[in-house]
């Protein structure tokens, strides 16, 4: 393996050393997986069916239903279990006084020498990003994992004023390398396999690779030290924000948040709004929680306690400036609603291994969004600009195995169909809307349903063939035989003949 | 759903409720819980059919379904939908609830060996793990074979089967792997939703892999007065 160079440091405008050879790579992904949904492609029932033909999904899918097994099986130990309410609690009790808590939020981070912005847009977000950058001349930032920051497109914003942007977690880095976006909340590389990542990493060193997983680590450690050095700016997420002291939370199993918080001179943590808490104490709550369901861990390997910037005159360490946004992107909206509890989500991707649809395609990509699985299906309607995931909340069996496993207690299927029906309000379907009027009215009589039953009994005298013309029909029939209607309203007749004990 | 494309698990319940000493009725008005509409988006059009169907069934004691699913649905959403639903909730019975309840001196004799496939929404809303298993494992002579993940989706989910055919046909193979791996007679459920998807997936695929509501397996294990089990 030859040693990354040193490029990287030469010259006064310092620029990415891990991304060297990125434009070798062969890995290949659908449209819909790429690191930005190209607008006008996405079409949800086409995208599913891809994904689930997609070669090598089937491996994906058993990692993916090994790991609900471990993590998300909705079983939860005593322990688990009081700390599953306490956690709970702590979320609604933040969301009863959200404005309240960002206020004294912002005053204590404030009253620590951060620099705050508090804005409402995605546009507003980066742009506020992206000053900071240009105040300081930046244009290398090394960034710690952060859906925040994916949601917001972050990095293709700063890529465009000329600035490198380099995950620095592994999963990141490798799903960034590959030009997709993440599939998974916590583990957004889960859907390549190691053969995918030595494929990757030679590409990038244009040169082969050991295919040990040491190797492989050790391959993309060496290249992100080099840039951790160089970068002029540190970019991370906020895990947990504690309104009470201003300190900002931040937990990673490899340590690289503690070099983006601790390297770079110009320090910029970016988060909506409900990473807030009222208490620094509910983190002892909060991150046991996570850990323990995103990763089967007491603790995280690594915390980052961010409490403001250096002191120059203490000495010490972490960056000279540290700048934190903070957006809104719509969230406020549902404040107050059925939909809030959509903002009591810590992201511990539990709701994701538990899924049986993201585990059959593979992991979230199919879900054409930037946060993928059952959390996405309710978060992404809810978030603005996102009106393009309206249809989201359609992609769910609603087999409630999220709720089980979410540890904070959010009824994610209550919310898919309270969206399900927004969505039917909102977007008026004259045939479909119609058809469940009709049905409704026939239903809800015993002349329209006796009528329906004779129906579906004649129906099942009608060849095959002509029956999966009919619109429902031919999509149910494209998959599975039909069942036969030749007993429709049996039961009824069956109880009207009083003496039919026989059988 | 039952009465529909499915009605023998309610045909075979009515005879187990006959052999447990009851005069089981099925209302001129009974239909459905509404659940297709309410989980599309459609609560409006949801309603008018519950209240039709809670309105049928006053007047009688115990209300009994053979539809995991629906039971859920009404237990769930009912009374927020339809006011009346709640003394309809507190009368209602899932089957295996009400054959454990009232049935425990049943004879009950299959020589059969079946896998259990857990229905989401009586498993996950109603709570409702272990009730279907004791009946199952009251049957002289039937061996149940637990497979891997009994409680996985089989990928019916209603309205979702229709808009998502290959997803849902997808999820239904891996259920149909893991039952075929047991290599049972049967895979029973107490949903005949989960059950109509899973038959017509295995039907499409070419699978022997015959389906059975757990109802009809009661039915079938009814030992003739007079014979002893
Ligand atoms: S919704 Fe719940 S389970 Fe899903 S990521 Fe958020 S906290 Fe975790």
């Amino acid at each position: 393996m030859t040693a990354p160079s040193e490029q990287g440091r030469a010259g006064s405008r310092p620029s990415s050393t891990a991304l060297i050879g990125t434009e070798r790579v062969s890995l290949s992904h659908p449209e819909w997986a790429g690191a930005e949904i190209p607008p006008g492609t996405r079409r949800l029932p086409l995208i599913s069916a891809d994904a689930v033909r997609r070669p090598g999904v089937g491996h994906t899918r058993e990692r993916l239903e090994a790991l609900g097994r471990e993590r998300a099986s909705g079983v939860w130990t005593p322990e688990a279990a009081a700390r599953r309410e306490r956690g709970a609690e702590i979320r609604r009790e933040t969301l009863k006084d959200m404005s309240g808590h960002l206020d004294r939020l912002c005053a204590s981070l404030e009253a620590n020498g951060a620099i705050v912005h508090r804005v409402s847009t995605p546009e507003q977000a980066r742009e506020a990003v992206g000053q900071v950058a240009r105040d300081h001349g930046v244009s290398l930032v090394a960034k710690s994992k952060s859906m925040a920051t994916e949601e917001i497109h972050l990095t293709p914003y700063l890529n465009g004023l000329g600035i490198d942007v380099v995950e620095t977690d592994l999963g990141e880095y490798i799903v960034q390398a590959a030009g997709q976006r993440p599939s998974h909340i916590v583990g957004p590389a889960l859907h390549l396999s190691k053969d995918d990542v030595t494929h990757l990493f030679a590409d990038l060193n244009g040169a082969p690779v050991s295919d040990r997983p040491d190797d492989l680590a050790a391959f993309a450690r060496a290249r992100l030290r080099a840039d951790f050095k160089a970068a002029q700016m540190g970019i991370c997420g906020v895990n947990f924000a504690a309104a009470d002291t201003g300190t900002l939370v931040v937990v990673t199993n490899e340590g690289n948040a503690d070099m983006v918080t601790s390297q770079p001179d110009v320090l910029v943590a970016v988060m909506p709004i409900e990473k807030v808490v009222p208490r620094l104490s509910d983190v002892g709550v909060l991150v046991p929680l996570l850990s323990d369901t995103a990763n089967k861990q007491f603790v995280t390997t690594y915390q980052t306690w961010l409490s403001g910037p250096r002191d120059p005159d203490a000495g010490g360490d972490g960056p000279r400036e540290l700048h934190v946004v903070i957006f809104d992107n719509g969230r406020s909206d549902v404040l107050g609603t059925p939909l809030e509890e959509v903002l009591c989500c810590i992201r511990c991707g539990n709701c994701q291994f538990a899924c049986p649809v993201f585990r059959t395609m593979g992991g979230g990509h199919g879900y054409a969004s930037i946060y993928g699985g059952p959390i996405g299906a309710v978060l992404s309607p809810v978030i603005g600009g996102h009106s393009a995931d309206a249809d989201l909340p359609f992609m769910s069996s609603l087999c409630g195995a999220c709720a089980d496993a979410c540890p904070v207690k959010i009824p994610i299927p209550d919310l898919l169909v309270d969206l399900r029906n927004r969505y039917v309000e909102e977007h008026p379907r004259p045939v479909e809307d119609a058809g469940w009027r009709a049905w409704s009215l026939a239903w809800s009589t015993r002349v329209g349903y006796a009528a329906s039953m004779i129906g579906a009994r004649a129906a099942s005298v009608v060849p095959g063939g002509i029956l999966r013309r009919l619109p429902l029909v031919s999509t149910w029939a494209s998959v599975r035989s039909l069942p036969s209607f030749t007993g429709a309203g049996a039961v009824r007749r069956a109880a009207r003949k009083k003496d039919g004990h026989d059988r | 759903m039952a009465d529909l494309a499915s009605p023998g698990p309610a045909l075979a319940a009515l005879d187990v409720l006959r052999a447990m000493g009851f005069d089981p009725v099925v209302p001129a008005d009974a239909g459905c819980c509404g659940q297709p509409a309410f989980n599309t988006g459609q609560p409006r059009a949801a309603a008018p059919v519950l209240r039709h169907t809670v309105g049928a069934f006053e007047g009688c004691d115990a209300i009994v379904t053979v539809a995991g699913s629906c039971a859920a649905m009404v237990a769930h959403n009912g009374p927020a939908l339809v006011p009346a639903a709640s003394g309809f909730v507190r009368r209602m019975w899932e089957f295996t609830q009400f054959v454990a309840a009232f049935g425990a001196g049943l004879p009950l004799h299959l020589d059969a060996t079946v896998t259990y496939h857990d229905g989401c929404h009586m498993t996950r809303v109603l709570g409702e793990r272990t009730t279907p298993r004791e009946l199952l494992s009251r049957i002289d002579g039937l061996r149940v074979v637990e497979m891997v993940d009994p409680d996985g989706c089989c990928g019916f989910g209603g309205t979702f089967a229709v808009k998502f055919p290959e997803l849902s046909a997808a999820m239904a193979d891996v259920k149909l792997d893991h039952a075929a791996a047991t290599e049972v007679d049967w895979i029973v459920s107490a949903d005949p939703g989960c059950l109509v998807h899973l038959s017509g997936r295995a039907g499409a695929t070419g699978r022997a892999l015959p389906t059975r509501h757990i109802a009809e397996i009661v039915r079938d294990a009814l030992v003739p007065a007079g014979v002893t089990a």
